[in-house]
């Protein structure tokens, strides 16, 4: 199953309720402010960095470039993708739900 | 494979109305299909053709009007959240003894049910909003 989530991880609650209802070996794919989440040394970079054990996460290439989150202040290990792999994940999992 | 998409964010609120014409012009880039795009809530903002945003600024409503013109996608406005917000077709404008209408090309105004189907008959929906 593939989530999205577009909230900013130090606005909202929602990728924590996301991460913590999502099912081993689920897709989550960060978009929108939610990619503030994928930055290295923030206040929740343990809790995206445990979730990678049982998930795969992704962000939203275009979506970083605009707040300026090169891969230098990402955690490693999170993919990066574009519009074309948003639709690939989209298809690719059976269901889609997105946290907003 | 054909997806649906539901828009529930207004135009230049946040980053929901963009993100989502991204995705739909991604999906029909892969050689997808796009069954409908409905907009709820606040999204029906998207469908007014009184926007008229700074000359170097995107224009989110024609865009959705040239996607809808380009590749023939049924672009569908709640009416009761179209209604609440003051988007109007002809035939609204007149049932509701109002002075003009503002719905944008391609756009056309129906009910919940257009939603449902959009679920029924598209292999995946995606939803757009903040």
């Amino acid at each position: 199953m593939l989530h999205t989530v577009n909230k900013s991880p130090f606005d909202s609650h929602s990728l924590q309720t996301c991460l913590g209802l999502a099912k081993a070996g689920s897709d989550i794919l960060l978009i929108e402010d939610a990619v503030y989440a994928a930055m290295s040394g923030t206040a929740v970079t343990s809790m995206v960095e445990s979730a990678m054990n049982s998930s795969t996460i992704y962000a939203l290439e275009p979506d970083l470039k605009a707040r300026g989150i090169g891969s230098e202040k990402m955690i490693s290990g999170i993919n990066l993708v574009g519009y074309d792999g948003f639709v690939e994940l989209a298809v690719t999992n059976d269901k889609v739900q997105s946290w907003l | 494979m054909k997806f649906s998409v539901m828009v529930n964010e207004g135009p230049y609120t946040h980053q929901a109305a963009d993100t989502a014409y991204h995705f739909t012009r991604a999906v029909l880039d892969a050689g997808h299909e796009i069954f409908r795009v409905f907009f709820y809530h606040d999204g029906v903002h998207n469908g007014t053709r009184m926007t008229t945003p700074p000359q170097d600024d995107r224009h989110i409503v024609d865009r959705w009007s040239e996607l809808a013109h380009d590749h023939d996608i049924d672009l569908v406005v709640c009416v009761a959240a179209a209604q609440r917000r003051g988007i109007l077709d002809k035939d609204e404008a007149k049932r509701n003894g109002k002075d003009g209408d503002n719905i944008a090309p391609g756009f056309r105004i129906s009910g919940l049910g257009q939603l449902i189907e959009a679920g029924i008959e598209a292999d995946r929906l995606l939803v757009f909003g903040d």
